[in-house]
């Protein structure tokens, strides 16, 4: 059996009061960028939107994490409770002119459901099963968005627009910063409830049965209920980043939440580090990167060392992902935790 | 004579660690040698490591030529055949293909049909049953199967891990007769591993006793046998 | 009624490529314990590689040919230089190396050989025969040579001697080197073969989903879902599920039109057939867990 370490576990190491002030540190300083930098156009609002997205996805790792790193269930069909996230904030705003705050809750409660629902026969399922079944939600969930009786509601192929709220009492500041505010808020939020969860009583038996099912079973840990459990809760964290993203990218449409998006959710938590939080938001950060810039990296690569024939963006991607498994099996936040123990015991 | 098998300083690892520290012994040509201890002393692990199926140091020499960091295949070709723990059988395949597997490598054709006549010569239980499927024999005919597979590799030493475990007395005193026979008409030389150190001491002419990785005591079978100190204090009989 | 054996018959064709499809990802699951999901992707890219022989004058066999010997050695290839380094890691570690593979040949093909759809020939001649409206002579091919193509592996494990060190091999990996078995050489071995199974569905299914980077994304889907409903450690089984999901998937679509037409309600169409098959799928496998026809192991603590 693994050892089990909660992270965030109250120690006497003195690291963790620094690791912590470093934390509070440097959240308050993302918090008032948006205050500092005002209307001066020093950092745009294209890119506080590029911030805000990669928070999304962090907390979208985050719910893969809880599930996949700390209980021991893959699942390839995450991007379907991004999906219903999005479209029920969408539907919401759009439709029946509900404020975006109050659309986290539904959309929060609302996956956790269908996660949990779906949680329960799925337990049934292990490892390949499961992973067959997650796709299939994946595959299952756009074609529904699309299918022809929830077009009234959903607007089928076309989609839904949605118009970014402005900040408000007054505050100096454009909607993309305001959104900036918010999902770093919610983010916050988000991450230190998953803390707290991992350091619960609960939480140790998530590990508990990720470490050893059966074990945990003969120790009174009831299995399946605490499976479907964190299957709902995952999905409730993934749909709130659905929703998130749905608002600050004023759009959603069947095609936005293909398999790609599940498939890309599960590579941000492997290469991030699935059994630990920060390892969510390096996974976040990479999630938005590679769409954003793959194309731009590898034209500036192949010009940079001369490629003779055209490498493909993806082809980089795929590479770029074998490569991080063999020099950190244990993804970025891993690799850099192993370095940096290394770099502790010479000095 | 140079002795067949001659281990020193073998150290054996699972992960990090060190589960045999410095284990010394050798093995004549023709005879048969049994290792003894309590449990966890680390007989099991010894003969893993002679074939390579665990991370190991050390010197071990076969017929002269060291075999320390040779591949567990390659091991098995040069003729030291490895009778597992808990028998190794091939269970979807049928006994007839169990006892195939094991000529896979060779190329002497009719070196195969001989070893295939010698196995059902002691063993003709088997050969009633060669089309069924391994995994549905009794554990004593899958005991058989194992100790005949390793007989088809044509060896020169056959390593065997506990193979009285779990069986009744009366096959085992069957199993351990043929094996005797096996020592004695194909001169094959056997390391025995045995938890029954009375049964294993009956049929060995050398014996080494294990504790905790190391070697403690060793000596002919049967001065160890009529030594009640040793039995009482070592092989707890 | 007429209309019902078509759909079925047309279902046993794709079926067919289905069931060689969910053979390759078999053939590599007894062995490592490992679903490929790149195996579609190497089929595509194979196809695409058999494509290119037949457009520089090879005629379509000798190029197939040549193709399944490329896709063996690639196969070979992939296990022994980019898997076999890896042999102790995580599952989900392997997950991602499979997506890696999967980007690396879906962006080459398509860098190579552009993304615009391609028509693929058919080897069969298109004639005329007894039952002509049911079915196509492509689909009749295809249905053959899936057959041949199973027939071939089921004798080869069967009857030889390499055939049977594989299976022992993927059996019970430290008895067979305990045998003299390379066990990592079968693992390639394995590894070759399932990437020319591939190769081959690629090149049949080809000539009717046209050649594209996409062609074997649903197909895969399918091929996973059969060998998981025959019990995915059971070639048998999982041929049986490719057959199985094939006829099923266009069921769902038939059955979905008949209800439009006669009661006039939609229900589901061409757009939900994939969905819908696999919630079959996926509701059998709750039933039971094991595949229709593979084993239940009891685990230990």
């Amino acid at each position: 059996m693994t050892a089990v370490t909660a992270p965030g576990a109250p120690t006497a190491d003195p690291a963790r009061n620094i690791t912590r002030t470093l934390v509070i540190g440097l959240v308050l300083m993302a918090a008032a960028l948006p205050f500092l930098v005002g209307k001066s156009g020093v950092i745009s609002n294209f890119t506080f939107l590029q911030l805000s997205l990669m928070i999304v996805y962090a907390i979208a790792v985050l719910g893969l994490n809880l599930l996949t790193g700390f209980n021991g269930q893959i699942s390839l069909g995450h991007g379907a409770f991004f999906a219903v996230g999005a479209y029920t904030a969408a539907v919401l705003i759009e439709t029946y002119g509900v404020n975006y705050w109050l659309t986290l809750p539904v959309a929060a409660v609302l996956c956790f459901v269908i996660g949990y629902l779906f949680g329960l026969p799925a337990l049934r399922l292990e490892g390949h099963y499961l992973a067959l079944a997650t796709f299939g939600l994946a595959i299952a969930v756009p074609q529904m968005l699309k299918y022809k009786h929830l077009e009234p509601i959903t607007n089928g192929v076309m989609g839904i627009n949605l118009m970014k709220p402005d900040a408000p009492f007054g505050l100096a500041l454009s909607s993309d910063q305001w959104m900036f505010l918010v999902v770093l808020i919610v983010a916050v939020a988000m991450f230190w409830a998953a803390r707290n969860l991992l350091n619960s009583r609960p939480g140790r038996a998530m590990i508990a049965i990720r470490d050893n099912t059966l074990a945990a079973g003969t120790m009174g840990i009831d299995t399946s209920r605490y499976k479907a459990t964190v299957f709902g809760i995952s999905a409730l964290y993934v749909g709130i980043a659905g929703a998130l993203h749905a608002i600050i990218f004023e759009f959603v449409s069947p095609d936005s939440f293909r398999f790609e998006l599940s498939i890309a959710i599960l590579v941000g938590a492997v290469v991030g580090g699935v059994a630990s939080l920060p390892g969510a938001i390096i996974g976040g950060v990479f999630v938005q990167f590679i769409e954003k810039y793959a194309d731009a990296m590898t034209k500036k690569l192949t010009q940079a060392i001369h490629l003779p024939l055209e490498l493909q963006p993806w082809t980089l991607y795929g590479i770029t992902l074998i490569v991080l498994i063999y020099v950190m099996p244990g993804g970025i936040a891993g690799g850099l935790a192993a370095l940096w123990a290394r770099f502790r015991r010479r000095a | 004579m140079a002795p067949l098998l001659e281990v020193s300083g073998l150290k054996a690892y699972y992960g990090a660690t060190e589960a045999l520290h410095g284990l010394s012994f050798a093995l004549e040509k023709g005879g048969i040698t049994t290792l003894l201890g309590a449990n966890g002393a680390g007989k099991t692990t010894t003969l893993r490591a002679i074939s390579g199926l665990v991370k190991r140091d050390g010197r071990i020499t076969f017929d002269g030529e060291a075999i320390d960091r040779a591949a567990t295949e390659d091991i098995a070709r040069r003729g030291v055949a490895h009778v597992p723990e808990g028998r190794g059988t091939f269970t979807g395949l049928s006994v007839e293909e169990n006892l195939k597997i094991a000529s896979y490598g060779r190329r002497d054709k009719s070196g195969v049909k001989r070893d295939l006549d010698l196995v059902f010569s002691y063993f003709p239980r088997l050969k009633e049953r060669l089309n069924q499927q391994a995994g549905t024999l009794s554990g004593g005919e899958q005991q058989m199967l194992a100790i005949s597979r390793a007989l088809m590799l044509s060896p020169r030493l056959m390593l065997l891990d506990e193979p009285s475990f779990g069986l009744a007395p009366l096959i085992v005193q069957e199993i351990f007769h043929i094996m005797r026979r096996i020592n004695a008409e194909a001169g094959v030389s056997m390391l025995l591993v045995e938890q029954n150190a009375a049964l294993a001491l009956d049929l060995a002419d050398t014996a080494y006793v294990l504790e905790t990785g190391t070697v403690v005591m060793s000596g002919p079978a049967a001065q160890l046998k009529n030594d009640e100190g040793i039995r009482k204090s070592y092989l707890g009989y | 009624m007429e209309q019902l054996i078509q759909q079925i018959a047309s279902g046993l064709a794709s079926g067919a490529i289905y069931a060689l499809v969910a053979l390759a990802l078999v053939m590599i699951f007894t062995a490592t314990d490992h679903l490929n999901f790149a195996q579609g992707e190497m089929a595509m890219f194979s196809t695409y590689v058999c494509w290119q022989m037949i457009q520089w004058g090879v005629p379509f066999w000798p190029a197939l040919a040549f193709t399944i010997l490329f896709s063996f050695i690639l196969g070979v290839m992939i296990e022994r230089i980019i898997l076999r380094p890896l042999h102790n890691a995580s599952v989900l570690s392997i997950v991602v190396v499979f997506i890696g593979l999967l980007a690396i040949f879906h962006s080459l093909a398509g860098g190579i050989w552009s993304h615009t759809i391609k028509n693929f020939p058919s080897p069969f001649p298109n004639v005329t025969f007894a039952g002509s409206g049911y079915i196509g002579a492509h689909q009749i091919g295809m249905i053959a040579v899936s057959l041949i193509m199973l027939f071939a592996l089921w004798g080869f494990f069967r009857f030889t001697p390499l055939g049977l060190a594989m299976r022992a091999a993927a059996q019970n990996p430290v008895s067979a080197r305990l045998v003299g078995v390379n066990v990592d050489w079968m693992l390639a071995l394995g590894w070759g073969l399932a990437a020319a199974v591939g190769a081959v569905a690629g090149a049949m299914v080809a000539p009717v989903v046209y050649l594209e980077p996409n062609m074997m994304a649903s197909i895969l889907l399918y091929g996973f879902a059969g060998a998981l409903v025959g019990g995915i450690s059971n070639p048998a089984g999982a041929v049986f599920g490719g057959f199985m999901v094939g006829v099923l998937e266009n069921l769902v679509a038939y059955f979905g039109n008949l209800t439009e037409k006669t009661f006039g309600i939609y229900i589901v169409g061409n757009g939900e057939k994939l969905t819908v098959a696999l919630i079959i799928v996926i509701a059998i496998l709750t039933l039971k867990p094991a595949g229709l026809f593979g084993r239940t192991t009891v685990k230990r603590v």
